[in-house]
């Protein structure tokens, strides 16, 4: 029997090639799903992370809310966010189809919005709460007495331990929003009944 | 009345539009016309708030003890927002503490209190003799600070209205007489007793953003202050505008509405479409800035309701304790229940009478259970839609009820919850007694925190990620220097080769040395330990 004739040469050229186009094509088709994949991801980071409260604390054991927005994003619980309290869990949960959990004690509770207050007099100027502010909300030079600029701290709380000689104060921070009308459950007086039968 | 207004309409012949929704409820305003404005007594304190607009506080230019005379600057504003003070009366300053203020809900805030000393002494005038030679701007710096400011609806500086309108071309200024509201009578009794000078100072406010034209919008039920206007616009380009009568005819938006025919866009403010709204107390109080020179002290403020004997508009200093005035007046203890700050409809109960009259104060109810009885439990929604039909903004007042009591922000904001003027007409025809605006009301405090969180959040966010930036400059900065420090050191030793040469030397020198010490002392040890083993265990 003869062999049927075959051109090898072509042949081997032939299943080269094709090998080589499919392996671009499958290369392209890998960056450009890598390439999608984080651009998704960055979007759904940012989802995220214009639900935190933007305090910088650290309590979740980030570094940061953005850190901590990436590490959500990747499967790490929500409720390590003391000062976003429930309602940011709340959300959060609803962006990501999850159940809605409790506050992880372990990492704080949640508390009202405060705002750092260095008592200047005891001050020695050491710096070391300059370099702890997330939000360069800190004022002032070595051995020259710093200050907080009210408006911009976040009660983040991270300069309170730097300090050596403890001159930090938390206090309640004063908004300026402003309490306006509740909603009527026993403030009804507040209501004009002109014109109501008795 | 009605019948002599008609007539009196048919002599002004600018077509009035049709505004959407309104109701007519009894006026109540007989009673507190009946007698002239009256100057009232010195209060024995003023109390003057420091509060601004935007919750900041005042900078006040005296300190507890300060003798102060009648028109003497007493605080200045820190930011746009604010209005300068100046003491209605000569006396004291007593303190400077916190007190109530009208809205129940926020905290005491900062007033200058001035214990009057009765004598009035006065810091002199200076006026302006020749005001239509001034420019524009001069005007509205003048109209700043002299304190004249809004005196309808929201106290905020004339001028940043002013200034604001300079940045659009003014086609038409309003001067807003319309007074729907039951029971205020200020306005009315004003334009009734001072028209000359109210067509003074819408001219000043004219001059102020070189409006092309400006009419006066009144009422059509009030024929006495038509009639004074009339004889008061005789010699002047400025037309008259007769509305009908409704409620809220008034409302700056309502006010466009009913004169232009043109709608403005929600959201926005009469200036976006080129028109300038100021009511007729803002120009009376423009008048006596410019042309008399007196700074803003008092304003014109009804008291009316059933206990009072004789209700009246008074002539008022800013900062006299409302409790004085319903004295004044004659209040009956046993029938007033509460004190309403405002109109019938808009009005703030009190939940502290110890309030002192503000800029925008233009009435004060005394409330008897007969007009104002206890609210009836709030049945449930029938949605007959009634709300709807006297809504002046044309929004869905039950959709909106529903949404706020569910919280829902998003169905709220997509009803277009902000275009809500809370005049309370949808309170008024309720038939299931639900008190809607203060829903409303409610609701829109929470949708502005919330976007007050945001815009606080979203700031943190910059300042955070400006943080990082910085730190990994610094970082990169002082590598550069370290590198640059380095190369200069070895540039500078490549001269000094000797020394360089003579400093390996002596480093190993000193290393030999110290070897040779080690190992005579590690000979020492092992020659010592030879000796402990080679010495007998006895």
């Amino acid at each position: 029997m003869e062999a049927p004739f075959v051109n090898t040469t072509a042949a081997t050229y032939l299943m080269v090639s094709v090998t080589f186009l499919f392996g671009l094509y499958a290369l392209a088709k890998t960056y450009n799903w890598i390439k999608n994949r984080s651009k998704q991801e960055r979007l759904l980071v940012d989802k995220i992370n214009q639900l935190l409260p933007q305090t910088q604390c650290g309590q979740c054991g980030y570094e940061g809310c953005r850190p901590y927005a990436r590490a959500i994003s990747q499967g790490e619980p929500v409720n390590q966010c003391p000062p976003g309290g429930i309602e940011t869990i709340v959300k959060l949960t609803t962006l990501l189809n999850d159940q809605v959990k409790t506050l992880n004690p372990a990492h704080g509770e949640f508390e009202v919005l405060k705002v750092a207050v260095i008592r200047e007099d005891e001050c020695i100027g050491c710096t070391k709460c300059i370099k702890a502010c997330p939000v360069d909300a800190i004022l002032g030079g070595p051995k020259l007495m710093h200050t907080v600029i009210e408006a911009e701290c976040t009660g983040c709380d991270l300069c309170v331990d730097p300090c050596p000689v403890d001159c930090i104060d938390m206090v309640p921070a004063l908004t300026n929003i402003q309490p306006g009308w509740s909603l009527p459950d026993n403030l009804n007086s507040l209501h004009n009944s002109f014109g109501r039968q008795p | 009345m009605n019948l002599i207004a008609r007539l009196f309409s048919s002599k002004h012949s600018t077509a009035v539009h049709k505004t959407s929704g309104g109701i007519n409820p009894p006026p109540f305003k007989e009673h507190s016309l009946r007698s002239q404005i009256m100057p009232t007594p010195l209060p024995e304190e003023l109390w003057l708030s420091l509060m601004q607009r935007d919750g900041k506080s005042l900078e006040t230019l005296v300190s507890v003890g300060d003798l102060v005379l009648k028109n003497q600057l007493i605080a200045t504003p820190t930011t746009t927002y604010g209005v300068p003070i100046h003491a209605p009366t000569s006396g004291q300053i007593k303190e400077i503490s916190a007190k109530h203020v009208v809205n129940s809900f926020a905290e005491p805030q900062l007033h200058i209190v001035i214990a009057v000393d009765g004598q009035d002494k006065v810091e002199p005038l200076q006026a302006v003799t020749q005001y239509q030679s001034l420019s524009a701007f001069q005007l509205i710096e003048k109209l700043h600070d002299l304190g004249v400011a809004n005196v309808g609806g929201i106290d905020l500086p004339t001028s940043g209205k002013l200034n604001l309108a300079m940045q659009s071309k003014t086609q038409l200024l309003i001067i807003n007489a319309c007074e729907c509201e039951p029971f205020i009578s200020a306005d009315e009794a004003l334009v009734r007793e001072k028209a000359d000078q109210i067509v003074s100072g819408a001219e000043i406010l004219q001059q102020a953003n070189n409006a092309e034209k400006c009419v006066v919008a009144i009422e059509n039920n009030m024929p006495d202050a038509i009639s004074a206007l009339k004889l008061a616009l005789a010699n002047s380009s400025i037309e008259l505008v007769l509305i009908p009568t409704k409620y809220p005819a008034g409302g700056e938006r309502q006010i466009v509405q009913a004169i232009t025919g043109k709608e403005v866009p929600s959201g926005g403010v009469p200036s976006d479409i080129n028109i300038l709204v100021q009511n007729v107390g803002t120009a009376y109080a423009a008048y006596n800035a410019i042309v008399i020179g007196q700074p803003c002290i008092s304003r014109i403020t009804t008291l009316a309701g059933t206990p009072l004997k004789t209700p009246k508009n008074f002539e008022v200093l800013l900062g006299t304790p409302i409790p004085f005035l319903l004295e004044l007046c004659g209040n009956d203890e046993r029938t007033h229940e509460s004190t309403i700050v405002g109109g019938s409809l808009m009005g703030v109960t009190l939940f502290d009478d110890n309030v002192a009259i503000s800029m925008t104060t233009n009435c004060v109810i005394a409330a008897s259970p007969e007009w104002f009885p206890d609210l009836p439990a709030e049945l449930a929604c029938i949605r007959c839609g009634n709300c709807a039909d006297v809504c002046p903004a044309k929004l869905l007042p039950q959709q909106l009820y529903a949404f706020s009591r569910s919280q829902d922000s998003e169905n709220l904001e997509y009803q277009n919850l902000s275009d809500c003027i809370e005049c309370g007409a949808c309170s008024y025809v309720c038939p299931s007694n639900i008190p809607l605006v203060q829903y409303f009301r409610a609701s829109k405090a929470t949708q502005l925190a919330q976007v007050q969180q945001t815009q606080l959040s979203e700031y943190w966010q910059e300042r955070y990620q400006y943080n990082k930036y910085r730190l990994k400059k610094d970082k990169e900065e002082s590598k550069e220097r370290k590198a640059r420090l380095i190369k200069n050191r070895s540039t500078k030793t490549d001269f000094d080769d000797f020394s360089k040469s003579k400093a390996k030397i002596d480093i190993a020198a000193a290393v030999s040395r110290v070897k040779k010490r080690k190992t005579e002392s590690a000979l020492k040890k092992i020659q010592e330990a030879r000796d402990d083993t080679g010495k007998p265990q006895t």
